[in-house]
Parts: C-alpha cells; structure tokens; sequence
C-alpha cells in the first residue's frame, strides 16, 4: 500500500507542476446577454469556454519573445507592430527599470498578442466573449446594474499607470476570473468588428461622434458610459497598435 | 521495489522541474556576408564568397553582415503582407500563401458570396477598375476577391461565383481562408467586418492596391466611389 501512496504523490506533484506551465484557466458558463453594442439583432449567445485568470504578464510575454524571437523588439516586423511595440523595455529581452515582472504586458500589437495565444494552443477571446466574463461582479455574473459596480471601473479610469500594477491585485469576480477591470484594456480577436453597421469603416468616426455627444444624447447611467469607453477604445484601434495600457489574456474552447 | 519506486518518483520530480524549460536555443542564424563590387560594375550583383570582380578585378567587398537585404528582389520588406504566412485556397482548389502571388500588382477586395447587398456593388467596381485598365498591363496585375466567409465560400462555390460574374480569367483570383486566417488579413488591410446571421456579414467596403513586393500603395473605401486614383496608381505600378 504504502508504495502505491507514495507513486500517487510523486504523480500528483508533477502534474501540478506540469499544470504551473500553462497559466491558469476557469470555465466560464454560456449564456444569453445583451451587450451594450454588438450585433444587430439584440441578444448575444455564449458558448461556455474557459477563461485566463489572469491577464498575460511581462514575465510570460518575456518567455514568449525568447521562445520566438520574430517578436523581439528589433526584429518584429513593421506591418505587424508600430513603433510603440515594447517600446518600454530596455532591450530585446529585459524590461524597463520601472516594470514589475507579474504587471500585465501592455505595448503589444494584436498580431503579437494573437499570436501568442496561438502558440499556447489558445485563443484570444472574442469582443462578446470578454464583455460576458466582465460584467460579473465579486457575487454576481451580470453586475451591470449595480452603482458600485460601473463606479469602480469608473474610479479605475481616473487612476493613473494602473498597468504597472501585480496582475491579482483587483477583484476576483463571480467566475474566479481577476482583473478584468483595474489594470489594463484587453486585446480581443474581434476588437475591429464593432460598431460597423452600415457600409464603411467610416461608420467607425460616425459612431465615435455618438460616443463622444453621449451625454448629451441619453446616456442615461454610468452603465453606458463605462461600457462605451471600451467599445469605442476598440473601434478607434488598428491591429498593429500598441498602447501602454492595453493588454490581453486567452481563451480556449472548452471541448478541446 | 521499494528502491525502483524511489528511483521513479525521483525521476519525475526532476523531469517536471525540468519540464517547464523550453528549448530557448538561441537562433544566431548563419548570418552569411554579402559582398559586391566597390565599382558596382554588375550592378546591384552581390556574391556570398570574398574573391574580386569578374570585370574589374578589384576585391569585392562585403556590404552587408545580413543575409536580408531590402534591395534583393528576393526579399519581403517589413511592410509587406508577404509576411502573414497562412495557407490559402483558390477557387482553382490550389492551396497558395499571399507570398505566392508576389511579382504582380495587386488589387484586393473583401466579400462574401452570398452577400445581397454591397459584395455585388464591390464586385462591379472591381470589374469597373478592370475594364479601365489595357489589355497589357493586365498581364502583370491580379484582381484578388478574399472571401471573410471561410466556413461557405468553399473553392467549388468561388468557382461557381466567378463564372456567374464573369470574373473567370487569369486576372481574377478567389481566396478561401481560415478564420483565423480571415481576420488577420482584414486586421493588416483595416477593413473590419462581424458575421450577424449565418450568412450575414457586415464589413467595411475597401479597394486595396498592393504593388508587386505586396506593400500597400493605394486604398479606396465605400461603394461606387469614384475609382480614378485607384486606376492611376494600377496603371503607375504596372507600366
């Protein structure tokens, strides 16, 4: 008896540390919504998936970029990365003096973060999928309604470099996913899919006016405001971007 | 048994620690030298071995320590969607890469097949821009329609779409993708596009004008616009 007990916990220690290596990941459970925008017809359907618990950090994006060195700084292409990619890093492969190793990796370009997640037999997650997982709160999983809720995300805004903050260092929400909301915007595969109703990616400047006249128009709670921040963060970005204070984590089909 | 166990256990436990660690062989590359004639006497010619000019005799000289060089015909500048290596199939049923289509000007659109509404006015301004262009210049242009509707528009179903429209020439090249795939190029082209029903898409309506290295010169947005610097930059790029 004794060797079999001790075979089962020398197998259960590797596989925990197995399971270290791929960042950790919840099951988020489907579901209908509707989303403040989206698509046309109203509710929105969600297949259960799992979710990243934590935003991707510069420590793992650094593995990331050793591992696969076409997205080192010097030599990432420019079609896929501005001038912005990793700007803040001192070299190629070490971060700026100001960086914490566990904050959130921000200046990275959609191609490098979807990439990334490719590479981790992931995914990024779609624009519905990550307004789903956000609109949990600590107890509940569509929080939307709540002053407090749409108050925190908006006290977030007026905080400055939040992107150098540990990842869990904001709330663990209904899914057990963390920081969704007080870090850092996230990267989703869609990001450029929003707002287009009509005929042109002008569409994009028409529906930035109606965010930008929102007040006036009836944006009647912080609900939509918050809300109408991301979206049109989102609609105003290219793929090869890369902002300081937008990052990403991935998502993977749950029968994979 | 006792001390097999051990040995196992104590195998593992150094297998898992080193598990973690991926191969992070460092890639130097065999970064050849290039060399070339100090009196360019062969032009831009470059060899890969020291020795002199076949012309001049002088030694030739090393002008680059990278084996990349922009101004080798053979490479793909920074900026060029040569770089997105995903596989593509024609409506011939061939599987390419965009890198495949190097050497010709490009002229990109995104559709769907079974679009009502504006695939049919972009397709028509597609035709538009062709027929503007001379026969010879056609001959080092390519129209390209890249579907953003992977899962319906099979290579049979592009086929079958090109012969509807007249779009069955040499000039003409349908494009099935992945998903994944799909959105990467409109992510580089800036054209954004959402599924809103099974065979529903809305998408942004964009003429991309690639020339022959597959850097973007040129790109006209919305339906029926007038296309004539669309046509001037083809016709630049192909004289």
């Amino acid at each position: 008896m004794k060797p079999i007990l001790r075979l089962t916990i020398c197998i259960l220690f590797v596989w925990t540390n197995l399971a270290n290596c791929q960042s950790k990941m919840v099951p988020i459970k489907g579901g209908t919504y509707i989303p403040l925008y989206g698509r046309d017809s109203l509710m929105v359907t969600i297949t259960d998936f799992q979710m990243d618990v934590y935003p991707v950090t510069n420590q793992d994006y650094l593995e990331f970029v050793k591992k696969y060195p076409k997205w080192k700084r010097s030599q990432v292409k420019k079609i896929f990365a501005d001038a912005n990619y990793l700007s803040t890093w001192t070299s190629d492969i070490e971060l700026g003096n100001q960086q914490e190793m566990l904050a959130p990796i921000t200046n990275i370009s959609w191609f490098a973060a979807n990439d990334y997640c490719e590479c981790q037999g992931k995914r990024l997650p779609t624009v519905d999928e990550w307004e789903y997982a956000a609109m949990a709160n600590k107890d509940l999983p569509d929080a939307r309604q709540l002053e407090t809720y749409n108050a925190y995300i908006l006290g977030w805004y007026e905080k400055p470099r939040t992107f150098n903050n540990e990842i869990g260092s904001t709330f663990k929400n209904y899914w057990n996913v963390y920081d969704l909301h007080g870090l850092v915007w996230e990267w989703t595969s869609d990001f450029n899919s929003v707002m287009i109703s009509g005929e042109s990616r002008k569409d994009v400047d028409n529906d930035s006016n109606l965010f930008c006249g929102s007040a006036a128009i009836g944006a009647t709670d912080l609900m939509n405001y918050a809300a109408f921040m991301r979206y049109a963060t989102r609609g105003s970005l290219k793929a090869k971007y890369a902002m300081k204070n937008l990052g990403f984590r991935c998502v993977k089909n749950i029968n994979q | 048994m006792k001390q097999l166990i051990t040995i196992v256990c104590s195998l593992l436990v150094i297998f898992s620690f080193s598990s973690c660690k991926d191969d992070t062989s460092d890639i130097t590359g065999d970064e050849a030298a290039v060399y070339q004639c100090p009196m360019k006497c062969e032009g831009d010619k470059t060899y890969e071995k020291e020795g002199s000019c076949p012309v001049c005799n002088m030694d030739i000289l090393v002008i680059s320590n990278q084996k990349k060089q922009i101004s080798n015909n053979h490479e793909i500048s920074d900026e060029s969607i040569f770089n997105l290596t995903t596989n593509w199939n024609t409506e011939e049923g061939k599987v390419i890469q965009l890198e495949d289509l190097k050497g010709e000007t490009l002229v990109m659109v995104m559709i769907y097949t079974t679009c009502k509404a504006a695939c049919p006015r972009l397709v028509a301004d597609m035709r538009n821009i062709e027929a503007q262009i001379p026969k010879a210049n056609l001959e080092d242009l390519n129209f390209v329609l890249v579907s953003i509707d992977p899962e319906t528009d099979t290579p049979k179903r592009l086929k079958a779409f090109a012969k509807e429209n007249f779009m069955d020439g040499e000039q003409w090249t349908f494009l099935q993708g992945t998903v994944s795939g799909v959105r990467e190029f409109a992510n580089v082209l800036a054209v954004k596009y959402k599924q809103i029903s099974p065979l529903d898409f809305s998408h942004s309506n964009i003429i991309s004008v690639f020339n022959s290295k597959g850097e973007l010169m040129h790109q006209q947005e919305g339906l029926g616009v007038n296309n004539k610097e669309t046509v001037k930059t083809i016709l630049e790029l192909t004289n």
